[in-house]
């Protein structure tokens, strides 16, 4: 989240597009609610009526898979009838930029398109500079050639008609959203976008994301209180395990992971650190080395070096071009290219697309450690439907975990809020406490094997600063914590201050390129004060903004500012755009409210003051953004597996740089009568992700009991169903028996004349446990992941639907 | 004796999560039912002896043919002259007790003895044990009450949709929300707030919500 929680209850307007928010994330809901009570209005765009649907002011319909369409609508509306906030537009994003005269537009593809590739040269995708290489720009924002013009052309084809045909939303239900939701495009109003995972999990997620963005910035509602985009991420944990880096393409801190074109410490670097002419951009991601090395002196300590690169010869590198996301894991593993697997508190053969491919694929695994609280799918796959155990030579080891109220550590929420928590219960028997015991104890038994050993390569395993134990032995957890924070390694002065070796660093501003300090994640460099106290365990209820922004309550990354790119909620003299929230105000000097995105003085300070998008290298945030793989600007195509066989906005059908399996378990159906509806699948408030916890709970499984699928009245009838009969669902990969739940909450939606169904159905369920609540809707769902994340298409595919 | 406590339920907050339902069964130690998948998200689908409290789920097309669904968290009302309790005394005297303090009504072991079709109740909630035949309902989780505690099901509402208070300032409390929701929703209404201490406010037609909502 740009925002936070709590935030929400600022909004006047909340567009829910691509969450389930009141089902998904039911104690958050309450500060939506909360908005509702001040006189806000809550907008709901999803293919079904939901819990969320049913607290909406207005709620609208949408085909699965088409929300750029929509929303590339919604910046076609704001733009021609100039909603836009134009002060804020002009001042706090690319939009006078002036772009390569070479970049182009045509059906449906941008310049530089690599056909046989399946990838984009990107070097028309740029702004053009002046000789001291600093952006061409028309404030009057008239050039044809600006970012603005190009935007307006680009989405100028998304009209009314052509988007309700692509859609199925009613053109009157588009009127009234646009309308509704760009009314906030005015200083005094505020407008805030929530999504989930019903925007990521496209084979165009990260575009469904920046058409938001685009909206958000055309409208001046990101960095203001009640504003923002806003990412709700829950209970996995997503916020805090993509800070820490579980995704392979990143280190902790989103530093980017090293590439095998990248020998040393120089390329890596040089590569990855942003460069700007502008003396008024801060180009915060100038730092990049000294978040670098701060974090190769956590990891190796006195091993790294100035002379050895601080041990950068020792990270692994990916090849380049190489992606580790889990489809392609997956994939290597049905390959046999994967030995053995590690799988900590998650169940792949429900949670993954294509169960029917990621069960097969554990077979061919050697060995799999498991640790978990419950037994699972994943776990007892070898004893699964269809599977002769006899024949599986996998040997799974079972390991009881202890659950995540049984430890303390800390816990990073949606709204980037870390907070400490404690250990409430003892956990059972010899459960591993934490992964890090786990992890702890096999690389200590790591170490003992290459010191005893040797090998080709000990010194990755050998040079790691391993002192996490604590007297007991035991995993250390206030620690880890600590290194991750940051130390200063030697006696600093930075600005007549002192700083003694061993200090907590306070914030990522003092983090050194020399060596000087260490800080295994720069963004939570600031969760310790320099004395060691854990900011991360404050319980302070003091609100002086009155805008919930509780600045003593936990700690929030960035040094705990608690609305990121706050700077661009004043005008260029730090003034307040909206005077009745005043989240930031230059007053006397300096700046009083939130933690300001960055000391320096207003923009008006021709000398000292500073742009407020203090990541980007020019400054300003992108309406033009050449950084995603598929484009600068967001375009429609249709899902991987969708309806329709022609995009009625180019003849580019599908994502043009999404990957392609092609495995003998990747099978796919276009415009087939065989699959003719459109499947969604979600999760319920009753059970959490595969159920893999919740379905061993009997209040819960009473509430939520058995697989079902949602189908309509219309098509019911079609197929001679009734609410509650068993049917079959089936996709070209799987099928599922399940209970029909006939429902006035879906409805055929009418695309340009031809008639969509839609059914939806939950992920909660699996083979193991109760014995009669069906198998996982994973079943039937595509290999096919985002062109920019490899985030797989859970929401949009087809499937038949018949009764048994 | 004062006027009591009462519990004021907001349908227009309820989001239907359940937590209320779940809350009533860990506090009073009831068991999970076995269900089956049916065709609704309800579920259990009525009460029984070991379910006091049931999110009923309601959907159907508004006027412009637009989905609507509508959330009724069932719970004994706790009549401020309760028909249950009078028809219950006809048989055995103190099968039933109305506290004083709160306005609770609680029923006990003695209700075993009683012809269960002979309990009346407009709202439909009691029911029998089938083994051991003692009469079941909500109690206002009258043991947390009298531990400074609110009902379990009213601590677990993340929205607020459900409040427990003094019964003068939960009917302020009706009175109030009920102008403010006619606003927007003309048919708005506290359903028999001068009957019941369990106040439900409705936005439309309590028939539309649930069968028993404003009494049979």
């Amino acid at each position: 989240m740009t925002n936070h929680w709590i935030d929400l209850r600022n909004s006047d307007c909340l567009l829910i597009q691509g969450s389930n928010c009141a089902e998904n994330h039911p104690i958050a809901f309450k500060w939506v609610m909360k908005a509702k009570e001040r006189g806000a209005k809550l907008i709901h765009v999803d293919p079904r009526f939901t819990r969320t649907s049913a607290k909406a002011d207005f709620y609208a319909p949408i085909r699965s898979g088409t929300d750029v369409a929509f929303l590339g609508g919604m910046i076609k509306y704001i733009i021609e009838n100039e909603k836009y906030f134009k002060d804020y537009v002009v001042n706090y994003t690319n939009a006078p930029f002036l772009v390569n005269d070479k970049f182009a537009f045509d059906d449906g593809l941008f310049s530089g398109y690599d056909a046989a590739g399946r990838k984009y040269d990107k070097a028309t995708w740029t702004i053009k500079k002046d000789d001291k290489g600093i952006p061409l720009k028309d404030p009057t924002l008239q050039d044809p050639r600006c970012v603005l013009q190009l935007l307006k052309k680009h989405y100028s084809r998304y009209d009314l008609d052509t988007v309700s045909k692509i859609t199925g939303t009613p053109v009157k239900d588009l009127q009234t959203v646009y309308e509704m939701f760009s009314s906030t495009g005015v200083p005094d109003k505020a407008g805030t976008m929530l999504y989930a995972l019903g925007q990521t999990q496209h084979t165009g997620g990260s575009q469904n994301i920046r058409t938001m963005c685009i909206i958000q910035l055309l409208l001046g509602n990101i960095g203001i209180c009640g504003g923002g985009i806003n990412a709700l991420r829950g209970e996995p944990n997503v916020q805090g395990s993509t800070d820490h880096a579980i995704l392979s393409n990143i280190l902790p801190g989103y530093l980017k992971a090293p590439v095998s074109s990248q020998p040393t410490l120089d390329d890596y670097i040089k590569k990855n650190t942003p460069k700007t002419s502008d003396p008024q951009s801060a180009n915060w991601w100038q730092n990049y080395p000294k978040y670098t090395v701060s974090l190769l002196k956590a990891w190796y300590g006195d091993k790294a070096t100035k002379e050895n690169d601080f041990g950068y010869s020792w990270v692994p590198k990916l090849d380049d071009g190489q992606d580790c996301t889990l489809l392609n894991m997956i994939d290597n593993m049905y390959e046999k290219k994967i030995k053995g697997l590690i799988v900590f508190a998650q169940n792949p053969a429900c949670s993954l697309p294509n169960a029917v491919k990621v069960r097969e694929g554990l077979t061919n695994l050697d060995w799999m450690v498991h640790v978990n609280i419950f037994d699972n799918e994943t776990a007892s796959f070898w004893k699964g439907p269809g599977i002769d155990p006899k024949k599986v030579k996998t040997e799974v080891f079972l390991l009881p975990a202890a659950a995540s109220v049984e430890k303390q550590g800390s816990q990073t929420n949606s709204g980037r809020m870390v907070m400490w928590k404690y250990e409430a219960a003892k956990g059972p028997g010899d459960a591993v406490y934490y992964a890090g015991d786990a992890v702890i104890q096999i690389v200590a038994k790591l170490q003992e094997l290459y010191k005893k050993e040797k090998g080709a390569f000990p010194d990755p395993i050998l040079n790691l600063k391993w002192d996490y134990i604590d007297d007991k032995g035991r995993f250390n957890v206030v620690e880890v914590a600590k290194v991750t924070n940051g130390y200063f390694l030697e006696d600093v002065t930075i600005a007549d201050k002192t700083y003694k070796k061993g200090d907590c660093v306070p914030s990522f501003a003092l983090l050194q390129a020399d060596g000087k300090t260490s800080s295994g994640n720069w963004l939570m460099c600031g969760s310790f004060a320099q004395d060691g106290t854990n900011l991360m365990a404050r319980r302070k209820k003091d609100d002086p903004t009155g805008l919930g922004l509780y600045p003593q309550w936990a700690w929030s990354w960035p040094v705990n500012r608690r609305i990121i790119y706050n700077r661009a909620s004043v005008d260029l003299n730090g003034k307040p755009y909206n005077p009745n929230r005043p989240l930031l105000a230059w007053v006397d000097g300096k700046w009083v409210g939130d933690v300001p995105d960055g000391p320096w003085p207003p923009m008006s300070d021709l000398k000292n003051g500073k742009y407020p998008f203090i990541m980007k290298p020019d400054g300003v945030s992108a309406l033009f953004g050449p950084g995603l793989s598929d484009g600068p600007f967001p375009e429609h195509y249709e899902p991987l597996e969708g309806p329709m066989d022609k995009n009625l906005l180019s003849s580019q059908l599908k994502n043009p740089v999404m990957k392609i399996f092609s495995g003998p378990c990747d099978l796919y159906s276009g415009c087939d009568p065989k699959y003719p509806f459109v499947m969604t699948t979600y999760s319920s408030t009753e059970h959490w992700c595969t159920g893999g916890n919740t379905r061993w709970q009997s209040w819960l499984t009473e509430a939520q009991p058995q697989v079902y699928v949602e189908i309509s009245e219309e098509l019911a009838q079609l197929r001679s169903i009734k609410n509650g009969d068993k049917v079959k669902v089936e996709s070209a990969r799987g099928s599922l028996p399940c209970v029909a739940m006939v429902t006035t909450r879906l409805r055929p939606l009418n695309c340009g004349g031809q008639t969509i169904h839609l059914v939806g159905m939950t992920y909660n369920y699996g083979w193991l446990f109760p014995n009669d609540c069906g198998d996982s809707a994973n079943l039937l769902t595509p290999t096919a992941g985002d062109a920019n994340t490899m985030t797989p298409e859970y929401k949009a595919f087809m499937v038949n639907v018949v009764k048994i | 004796m004062s006027n009591g406590k009462s519990i004021l339920v907001d349908t227009s907050l309820c989001t239907a999560c359940r937590g209320c339902q779940v809350a009533c069964k860990q506090w009073n130690n009831l068991p999970g039912t076995k269900t089956k998948q049916i065709g609704t998200y309800q579920n259990p689908q009525d009460f029984s002896s070991d379910t006091w409290k049931v999110v009923r789920f309601a959907d159907g097309k508004k006027e412009d043919g637009k989905p609507y669904w509508y959330f009724f968290t069932d719970m004994c009302r706790h009549c401020v002259e309760p028909p249950c309790m009078y028809s219950i005394q006809n048989f055995v005297k103190d099968a039933v007790v109305r506290d004083e303090a709160t306005g609770a009504v609680v029923y006990n072991e003695k209700t075993k003895t009683v012809p269960f079709k002979e309990v009346l109740c407009p709202y439909n909630i009691p029911r029998q044990n089938p083994k051991t035949k003692v009469l079941a309902k909500c109690t206002m989780c009258f043991d947390r009450i009298k531990n400074d505690m609110i009902p379990g099901c009213v601590k677990s509402c993340p929205t607020g949709a459900m409040v427990f208070g003094d019964r003068e300032k939960i009917l302020e409390m009706a009175n109030k929300r009920v102008a403010d929701l006619k606003k927007t929703y003309p048919k708005a209404m506290a359903i028999n707030p001068d009957e019941v201490r369990v106040i439900f406010i409705v936005t439309d037609d309590p028939k539309k919500y649930w069968k028993f909502a404003a009494g049979g």
